[in-house]
């Protein structure tokens, strides 16, 4: 009963159309005889958000970090606009899960750092940089440190670093899960706009359901030991709703209920 | 401190210590304890007489050669040992064995190796204030946050960047405590090489003041030691109050 609600929305002809920036196929990963990840194959569609959603230990930040270039995969590859990945690039950026910021910069030198190890001149990357510190709300804070700031704002230093190597690829490693759930909600509504007005593909980790929901255009679910995508899910019907009215579409709430089911079974 | 409702000033106990010396001087117990106030009336009549002057550079000379180089060779060790399973596994059971060992029974071997002058009391100096540095900075780097390595890769980071960006910042709490301690130590291992490798510095005022029971300039040179040592160490202490705003948020 509950997979025939989620039919209507896996609606494969529309990833035909659109344009694949990330692709991954037959990855596998293995830590000494430890299966991470088994033959995963999955595609994110250019402009769009994917998330990597699953019980935790199936493997979702160690599949980002081989997008990031970060891991190496025991076997299969990753293209990014066609070109395999060897390793980090200047087409994908990171945002951490504990924002990993330098600690004894300020916030105008962390949103800078990204341009600073490309050598671009100082002048140019603070222009840049103060930009994006204007675009996540941080104005007035540019000579803070990082410790006198609340989480949130240490994840929009996170967010505007990203932002400001322009890279074409946003790669989020549960962004929001340190943060409160009023600010996160209030993330997530950013993150919703952020999507529409950049044109940049975002892979998003996490755990929350209802955040996977609520911001993806995509939802692959992950399950584990070894992890492999066990459905995708694409949102379509409150997608271009404005965001106060997506958590009470029926939709919304029917996905939510169901991937919950699928995914019961798999938490301890 | 606060008795009897009155905050004592800092260093309180030391008006309580040298008044205690000063009695012990007076009631002339032993040769060995001269009254403060004769100890300090020496102090100042040999500070700027040439032999005191002589020793002072001396021993400032080789002292300051020992800790450049401990601190020059210790810190990239301590970050290297700390980045390479390798080189740890390598190095760290004699960077301990010499940490614990009673260096002072090597000096007649490097006297040995590499002769009676400056040379080996720098290298006494060195060996002394190494091992810790090396520790430190050692500790410091394995407690960086794995994110931030990350992070810099992701970003391109070159090995050099990480290096000077990254590791060498996140450590340098931990590095600073090394040296601090590492300085410490030095002017133990200073001393020590002025008393047994070449009769030298402030060394040879303490082997001349004690062998004629000279006991009052005995104590004013090491009231003069202690003292520098003291500052050293309070400006080491100073540049740690600088950096710990982030130390606790690494």
């Amino acid at each position: 009963m509950a997979m025939s609600q989620i039919k209507p929305v896996l609606t494969s002809t529309e990833t035909a159309q659109t344009d694949i920036a990330v692709s991954v196929r037959n990855i596998s990963k293995n830590y000494g005889a430890v299966e991470a990840l088994k033959d995963l194959t999955l595609d994110f569609p250019r402009g769009q958000l994917t998330s990597l959603l699953g019980p935790s230990g199936c493997g979702k930040t160690t599949l980002l970090k081989i997008i990031a270039g970060l891991l190496k995969p025991s076997s299969g590859e990753v293209e990014v606009n066609g070109k395999p990945v060897v390793g980090p690039g200047p087409n994908r950026a990171f945002v951490f899960q504990d924002f990993a910021l330098l600690p004894w910069a300020t916030v105008m030198r962390n949103v800078a750092f990204g341009l600073e190890l490309r050598g671009v001149a100082k002048s140019e990357r603070e222009d840049v940089a103060a930009k994006y510190i204007r675009d996540v709300g941080l104005a007035g804070f540019e000579n803070s440190y990082p410790h006198e700031l609340s989480g949130g704002m240490r994840q929009r230093v996170g967010l505007a670093r990203a932002l400001s190597v322009d890279a074409k690829v946003l790669l989020m490693d549960e962004p929001f899960s340190a943060v409160d759930e009023q600010t996160r909600r209030k993330f997530q509504e950013d993150l919703l706009g952020l999507v529409q007005n950049e044109n940049k593909t975002f892979i998003f980790v996490t755990h929350s359901i209802e955040e996977a929901v609520y911001v993806s255009d995509q939802i692959a679910i992950l399950l584990p030991r070894p992890s492999r995508v066990s459905e995708i899910i694409r949102p379509t019907g409150f997608r271009n709703k404005p965001m106060d009215q997506i958590r009470r579409d029926p939709e919304y709430l029917d996905i939510v209920d169901d991937i919950w089911a699928s995914l019961r079974s798999y938490v301890e | 401190m606060i008795v009897f409702g009155y905050r004592l000033p800092a260093m309180a106990s030391l008006i309580l210590w040298g008044l205690l010396w000063e009695l012990v001087g007076w009631m002339e117990l032993t040769f060995f304890i001269p009254p403060l106030s004769e100890v300090l009336v020496t102090l100042f009549e040999i500070i700027g007489t040439p032999p005191f002057l002589k020793a002072l550079s001396e021993t400032a000379y080789a002292f300051s050669m020992g800790v450049f180089f401990a601190v020059g060779i210790g810190v990239p060790v301590g970050i290297l040992m700390g980045r390479s399973r390798l080189l740890d596994e390598l190095l760290l059971p004699w960077v301990n064995v010499f940490l614990s060992a009673p260096l002072t029974a090597l000096v007649p071997v490097l006297m040995v190796l590499f002769g009676f002058g400056m040379k080996s009391i720098i290298i006494t100096t060195t060996l002394f204030a190494i091992w810790i540095i090396i520790l430190n900075a050692r500790t410091g780097v394995r407690q960086i946050n794995r994110s931030l390595v990350e992070m810099a890769q992701s970003f391109g980071a070159s090995p050099m960047d990480a290096f000077f960006k990254i590791y060498f910042w996140a450590a340098l709490p931990e590095i600073l405590g090394g040296v601090r301690i590492g300085i410490i130590r030095a002017v133990k291992g200073v001393i020590i090489g002025q008393l047994l490798i070449s009769i030298a510095g402030f060394g040879a005022l303490f082997e001349l003041y004690s062998s004629n029971f000279l006991m009052a300039h005995f104590w004013a040179i090491l009231i003069v030691l202690f003292a520098m040592a003291f500052s050293i160490s309070e400006f080491m202490a100073y540049l740690e109050r600088k950096v710990s705003y982030y130390a606790a948020n690494r």
